[in-house]
């Protein structure tokens, strides 16, 4: 009850802040402040203090099962385990963007903090158009989804938290993909202060580069950490579904990346300045579109929470006029280029880092138009489609090849010009060597052989090329890592895909089925109960050949608030493959659907996204 | 002037984008989920709106010669549009028809049956959708008629028509 209190008024004062700080800003922006003085960093430290007040209370009125509360009686319930009542918290609309607007001021309090040698009137500016988004936000939460609504008379109980929300990797998704996603808004306003400013250099450049750095990494394991919830919890036994919400975590992403090889030409060729602004504008307003498909209900998902078109509507306007102010900023200030004495070669390395854009953009917008064309089309046409893996596969796969040949060319390229001469023999042989490698080991399966072999080949190559680059001693490591991540990631995709199977069946207790040379048993079922579940677990054994014996110990859970079943299937994963079980109850109980996969190198796509992100943040560490 | 020109472009775009998005508001509910396969519908349980006591589906389709279920919401526009129709089905047949209420908040849903009537038997539960989803809907609202042994006879996506009323009406005599 007093903690609802709390949370609010802290909001309320954190608003008012907020307000303050978009006027003091400008204040000081036009009376031309030498330093950013101590006043505006209290304000700072202030807002972000209440919002951090507010988001203890909610942690805290979870936590004690405070059912006044309307938002914890929607979404949790008192015999719920202790760690998921504080996940909870933001496993719901209300939690969720009260923890996007933590995210928000933390960034800018840090982004003060680091920006010591950046020209005062730019940190200001910067502060500005920050707290534009910042004051949204606030005015979102206040508005249209406040988390400390009270009920009267308060309910005995709660409504319980979506079971399959109840899993340690979904626990730390959100937190993670946002500090990614809302990360994303200090390089929006930091781009459009510089604009303002004409500061976009190569100076700015290195110091914008960190963040972009920083929103990257966690937007990479924020997705990372949904895919492995999808694999694990969701029992389909994949781990990518070109869900519509899943796409629009990707879209930020690809606009992020190209930025992050963009900056790279700005930082050592001060070129290409009006197209970083572009992107670093886009990759935060992709953040935000996210949001809106997400939280208005258009689509609907496991993400959806309660829908409610007040908020669909706020989130629009509150996008688009973000979108006309940049437009609009960027119209009056942007400033032509002076590129006569900066020629572009055709062989270089910023031209390899165009094509990397290239390919970026094309791979964003077939992952724009998947994603919002059933919308279009629904309104306009009042036609119903449902565009799924086909689509993205088609249209992404066969490009997917280029990439990865200019991604192994494209980093040893010289800067400014360089010699087509150069290419060696021995290069072109290993690439012939590695489509050989790829159609020996691809060839019995059923696939379209030459086109998966030249992909297998291409992406080989990239492995090779990289791996060689760990032996030279002037090397990018954190560039090599990452590129040498990309092509295992390539690699291991592509052989769980090919060499995946599956079997499915309905099982009762005590049954044998033999399925590819492995015998499965399913031998007996357990009954638990748990704190807030009754567990069903299954005993099976899988024989193969050798005699070797495995067993798999599936779940069924039965929640008792909500009343919901949940699959957890059980995995046992090695170095080459997982083994992958999950059961179904069917009627009666006594027959269940049984799915057994076996799936090669499932651990190395997480590896790989591992090796991705972790070259990314190493460059962080490195000296200038 | 040729710069204006692109800039009016641009503005055209995205307002162009702003109204597909402001309109498609009305319309949530683009997911597409799973076919139904054997026609016949899932068995599930829920708790009801008023009493909180848990119901099987099946106890209620077996124990009516046919069952209308109807998947409404307080929040969705369509929905109201159709409550005149089933009030109308509710009051001339005798048709056990069964209400569940789709990702609500229990208040505006008992907000919106005082304001226009309850042509429901019973009301089931489905705050986070997965019922519905589970039964391969598409959306609210949307009608399944049932036949005592859960057999899917008539499916109406959207909202329910004059057509699809008399069809019933035929149909269940």
């Amino acid at each position: 009850m007093i903690s609802s209190h709390i949370g609010y008024y802290s909001l309320l004062l954190g608003f008012v802040i907020s307000v303050s700080l978009l006027f003091y800003s400008i204040f000081c922006f036009k009376k031309n402040n030498q330093n950013i003085n101590q006043n505006i960093f209290s304000f700072l430290f202030m807002q972000f203090f209440t919002v951090v007040i507010s988001f203890i209370s909610l942690v805290y009125s979870f936590i004690i099962s405070d059912f006044s509360n309307a938002t914890v009686y929607n979404n949790s319930h008192s015999t719920k385990p202790i760690f998921y009542k504080i996940t909870g918290t933001w496993g719901n609309h209300e939690g969720s963007l009260l923890l996007w607007l933590l995210v928000l001021t933390l960034f800018i309090f840090l982004f003060i903090i680091f920006s010591k040698k950046q020209p005062t009137k730019y940190r200001f500016l910067s502060i500005f158009f920050q707290q534009i988004i910042i004051s949204g936000f606030f005015l979102f939460l206040l508005l249209t989804s406040n988390p400390f609504n009270f009920l009267f008379p308060i309910p005995n109980e709660g409504l319980g938290l979506n079971p399959i929300l109840q899993d340690p990797a979904l626990a730390i998704h959100p937190p993670i993909l946002y500090l990614g996603y809302v990360g994303s808004s200090i390089i929006f306003s930091a781009s459009l202060a510089s604009l303002v400013q004409n500061n976009i250099n190569r100076e700015w450049a290195i110091h914008i580069k960190k963040w972009i750095k920083v929103a990257w990494f966690f937007l990479t394991i924020g997705i990372l950490l949904g895919s492995i919830w999808a694999y694990y919890e969701l029992g389909w036994g994949g781990f990518w579904f070109w869900d519509p919400v899943e796409n629009v975590s990707l879209m930020p992403w690809l606009c992020l990346t190209a930025l992050l090889h963009t900056v790279i030409v700005l930082e050592k060729r001060n070129l290409l300045k009006s197209w970083t602004l572009i992107l670093s504008i886009a990759t935060f307003t992709f953040s935000m579109i996210g949001t809106f498909l997400v939280r208005s209900g258009i689509l609907n998902s496991v993400h959806t929470f309660a829908n409610d078109p007040e908020r669909g509507i706020f989130i629009l306007l509150f996008l688009f006029s973000l979108i006309i102010l940049s437009i609009i900023l960027f119209f009056i200030y942007q400033r032509k280029e002076n590129t006569s004495q900066k020629k572009f070669f055709l062989i270089s390395r910023e031209t390899s880092i165009l094509i990397n854009n290239l390919f970026m953009m094309y791979f964003l917008s077939v992952v724009l138009i998947g994603t919002t064309y059933p919308i279009f089309l629904e309104v306009i046409a009042n036609e119903k489609v449902s565009i799924g893996p086909p689509f993205f596969n088609k249209l992404l796969i066969p490009f997917l090849t280029l990439f990865l040949i200019f991604m192994a060319v494209g980093p040893k390229l010289n800067w400014i010009k360089d010699n087509y001469k150069k290419i060696k023999y021995s290069r072109i042989v290993l690439f012939f060597i590695c489509i050989c490698i790829s159609f020996y080991l691809i060839k019995k399966t059923s696939s379209d052989i030459l086109f998966t072999s030249i992909l297998g080949g291409a992406a080989f190559y990239l492995l090779f090329v990289t791996i060689k680059e760990f032996l030279n001693k002037k090397r990018n490591t954190s560039q090599a890592i990452s590129h040498f991540g990309f092509s295992l990631f390539i690699l291991s995709i592509l052989f769980n895909s090919l060499f995946s199977n599956e079997f499915s069946a309905n099982m009762k207790i005590g049954q044998e089925l033999i399925y590819e040379k492995e015998k499965i048993k399913f031998l007996k079922i357990k009954t638990f109960d748990k704190e807030n579940y009754k567990s069903v677990i299954a005993n099976f054994e899988i024989i193969d050949e050798k005699k070797n014996i495995i067993s798999l110990y599936p779940e069924i859970r039965i929640y008792n608030q909500p009343n919901i079943l949940t699959s957890e299937a059980d995995i046992i994963s090695t170095v080459f493959f997982d083994k992958f079980l999950v059961i179904n109850l069917l009627k009666g109980g006594e027959i269940f659907n049984v799915r057994y996969q076996t799936k090669p190198f499932m651990i190395w796509i997480w590896i790989s996204v591992c090796l991705i992100s972790f070259g990314g943040i190493l460059g962080l560490f490195k000296r200038h | 002037m040729k710069k204006n020109i692109f800039y009016l472009i641009i503005l055209l775009f995205f307002t162009f984008i702003f109204t597909i998005f402001y309109i498609g508001l009305d319309k949530p509910n683009f997911y597409t989920p799973k076919e139904i396969k054997n026609k016949s519908l899932e068995e599930f349980t829920s708790t009801e709106l008023f009493s909180n006591e848990q119901f099987s589906s099946n106890d209620i389709i077996e124990n009516n010669k046919f069952t209308l279920i109807n998947i409404w919401s307080s929040w969705c526009v369509p929905c109201r549009l159709e409550h005149a129709a089933l009030m109308d089905l509710s009051e001339k047949t005798d048709l056990n028809i069964v209400g569940l209420n789709y990702k609500d908040k229990k208040n505006n849903a008992i907000k919106f049956l005082n304001e226009l009537g309850n042509p429901f038997s019973k009301i089931l539960t489905d705050p986070d959708g997965i019922v519905s989803i589970s039964l391969g809907a598409y959306g609210v609202p949307e009608t399944f008629l049932l036949n005592n042994k859960s057999k899917i006879i008539r499916k109406y996506i959207g909202p329910l028509t004059k057509e699809n009323i008399l069809e019933i009406i035929k149909i269940i005599k």
